[in-house]
């Protein structure tokens, strides 16, 4: 089985369209996991059934009993991220800063600190239009842990392709090199790097690559957008040689995509773009990689 | 005043905007920009400035000390995010993993876990002549932005006084960096784009914003593309829309190069007027 995942560094270079255009393409024989829980769009375009859903806890937050508060203040002097402030007399727990250590349950002398888990989002396995499944999630608003949300969405699109036979998982990553992107590329076995020729999509190539290079996946490169600037894709193509980056190929500023997604379709069904061929060419080579 | 520039999606436009209205607004008045999209800065690419202050940012790891363990393996009960383990005769400790709560370090009964600095990533001030500007980058393999996000917060608390206007240039998404650089904000910009994706995750950004009570509203980028429904989504809920930049493909090629963009195209420095113009007139309890 193999794990592909595709990921940007920058975000808004057209990796979800990207991606779906894959898993278009790969129809019943690929499971798709939308990793970017963030920011989950996936689903826009793959028309899912919602078939089944499950709500996913992560993580703690400390809650604090008035009832048996002392209102020693330990707790407050020894919370880090000072989470708890005095409120009306009363010592509280701010969520949005508390990042579930545990410490204060732990030493207060009253016992009147209990640690809750969180409810932190849902996800989801669907069927699609393209006769495949789709793993996705949403994450709660502001929620905390998206590293394991991602590990969880990965985790159960795994277990179906082991379930059905299927050769390929391919995985849409989040953008940046935090907690989530590095869950997102655990145990993949080919990386494609979704880049367009701005300073900051180098800029973000080079940052995030060496993230992978750390993995030691192998990795390869499209380049979107590829036209809007001849000469930072030249710098582009020099970096990808220099550090053996497959070259799969690259995408002119085309608002096609943006007439697909509009569609609430993905760039290969639609018959008259030319990027239908350029993105099967490259789902070929992908295809191909041992 | 604490201006954040946020998105759900990325890529929509929020570099652009927070360089291009630092640079406007410092014609005037006194600005700071700080790119706290500490992953992948890019503010950066598009400023020259004279750097007046750099240095390397820690955060505080437990390191075991053999020599007076009793291997009680308390830390290892305490630590809630499994940072440290009792592996046989061994503590060992996953920096990546750890949250610096200290609990391990101050609960050891032998005092053998004392906290030790570790580098997590670097921070520069650079003046470029109109304005300031701060960024913060992780180091790579480093997996939470936030605690580096925190101490650039405090570093701008430290050396700007509170008549400047502080544009705070957010990380995409809606977990935890971005309410990290959005919570103290006074004021929030949603940047996004009139696309079903942009759309779908400017929803997400909002209910954000409402859940942290704060007081925002949104530009349209690329507007022309796609289609109506960020435009009717905003109309019916009674957000702000500030602006709205025009696609064009002189602005992408600009952003390309690492130029700003307003100096260049004028429908582009219209829209952007609007923006600053609201942001100057924000009630003065805001302020």
């Amino acid at each position: 089985m193999k794990e592909i995942v595709i990921i940007s560094g920058k975000g808004g270079t057209g990796k979800t369209s990207i991606t779906a255009a894959f898993a278009m393409l790969g129809r019943e024989a690929v499971v798709v996991a939308d990793c970017d829980v963030d920011a989950a769009d996936m689903h826009l375009l793959m028309q899912p059934d919602w078939s089944s859903s499950e709500d996913f806890y992560s993580g703690v937050i400390a809650s604090i009993d008035q009832e048996k508060c002392l209102k020693c203040g330990k707790c407050q002097s020894i919370c880090r991220f000072n989470a708890i402030p005095m409120i009306n007399e009363e010592y509280v727990v701010n969520k949005l800063d508390c990042e579930g250590c545990g410490y204060c349950a732990r030493i207060c002398p009253a016992d009147a600190i209990k640690m809750i888990e969180q409810n932190v989002g849902k996800f989801y396995i669907s069927n699609t239009k393209a006769d495949n499944k789709l793993v996705h999630a949403r994450l709660k608003s502001g929620a905390d842990n998206s590293g394991k949300l991602v590990a969880k969405v990965k985790k159960e699109a795994k277990l179906i392709a082991e379930k059905e036979h299927k050769e390929i998982i391919i995985v849409d990553g989040s953008p940046g090199i935090g907690c989530p992107v590095v869950s997102s590329l655990s145990g993949a076995s080919y990386v494609v790097l979704v880049t367009e020729p701005s300073v900051s999509g180098l800029h973000d190539l080079e940052r995030v690559y060496q993230l992978v290079k750390k993995f030691g996946i192998p990795a390869g490169c499209i380049i979107n957008k590829a036209d809007i600037n001849q000469d930072v894709t030249d710098r582009i193509m020099i970096f990808l040689s220099d550090n053996s980056i497959d070259h799969l190929g690259n995408l002119p500023y085309d608002e096609d995509f943006t007439k697909a997604m509009t569609e609430g379709k993905t760039i290969v069904e639609d018959q008259e773009s030319h990027l239908k061929n350029l993105i099967t060419e490259m789902w070929k080579k992908i295809k191909e990689i041992n | 005043m604490k201006i954040a520039i946020a998105s759900g999606k990325g890529g929509t436009g929020k570099t652009t905007l927070a360089t291009n209205l630092a640079s406007y607004l410092a014609q005037k008045h006194r600005v700071v920009l700080a790119d706290l999209d500490v992953e992948e800065p890019n503010s950066g690419l598009f400023i020259n400035g004279k750097l007046i202050h750099q240095d390397n940012k820690d955060k505080m790891i437990p390191e075991w000390e053999r020599k007076g363990c009793t291997l009680c393996g308390l830390c290892n009960q305490v630590c809630n995010f499994h940072a440290i383990i009792k592996l046989g005769e061994q503590i060992m400790v996953f920096p990546q993993l750890c949250h610096s709560c200290y609990a391990c370090s101050e609960l050891c009964p032998q005092n053998v876990l004392p906290m030790i600095p570790q580098k997590m990533g670097e921070l520069k001030h650079l003046d470029t002549g109109h304005f300031h500007f701060v960024e913060s980058r992780l180091d790579i393999g480093q997996e939470q932005a936030v605690p580096l996000i925190a101490q650039t917060l405090d570093y701008l608390e430290n050396n700007f006084s509170e008549e400047t206007i502080f544009l705070l240039d957010s990380p995409p998404g809606t977990s935890c960096p971005v309410i990290e650089v959005t919570k103290d904000a006074d004021f929030v910009i949603l940047i996004t784009e009139p696309t079903p994706f942009g759309f779908h995750d400017l929803i997400l950004a909002v209910e954000t914003m409402q859940e942290l009570n704060k007081d925002f509203a949104v530009v349209i980028n690329r507007h022309g593309i796609g289609n109506s429904e960020v435009l009717d989504y905003c109309e019916h809920n009674d957000i702000d829309i500030l602006a709205k930049l025009p696609n064009d493909r002189r602005i992408a090629t600009l952003y390309s190069r690492g130029e700003l963009v307003y100096k260049e195209v004028p429908e582009f420095a219209e829209e952007l007027k609007k923006i600053a113009d609201y942001v100057l007139d924000l009630p003065k309890e805001i302020k």
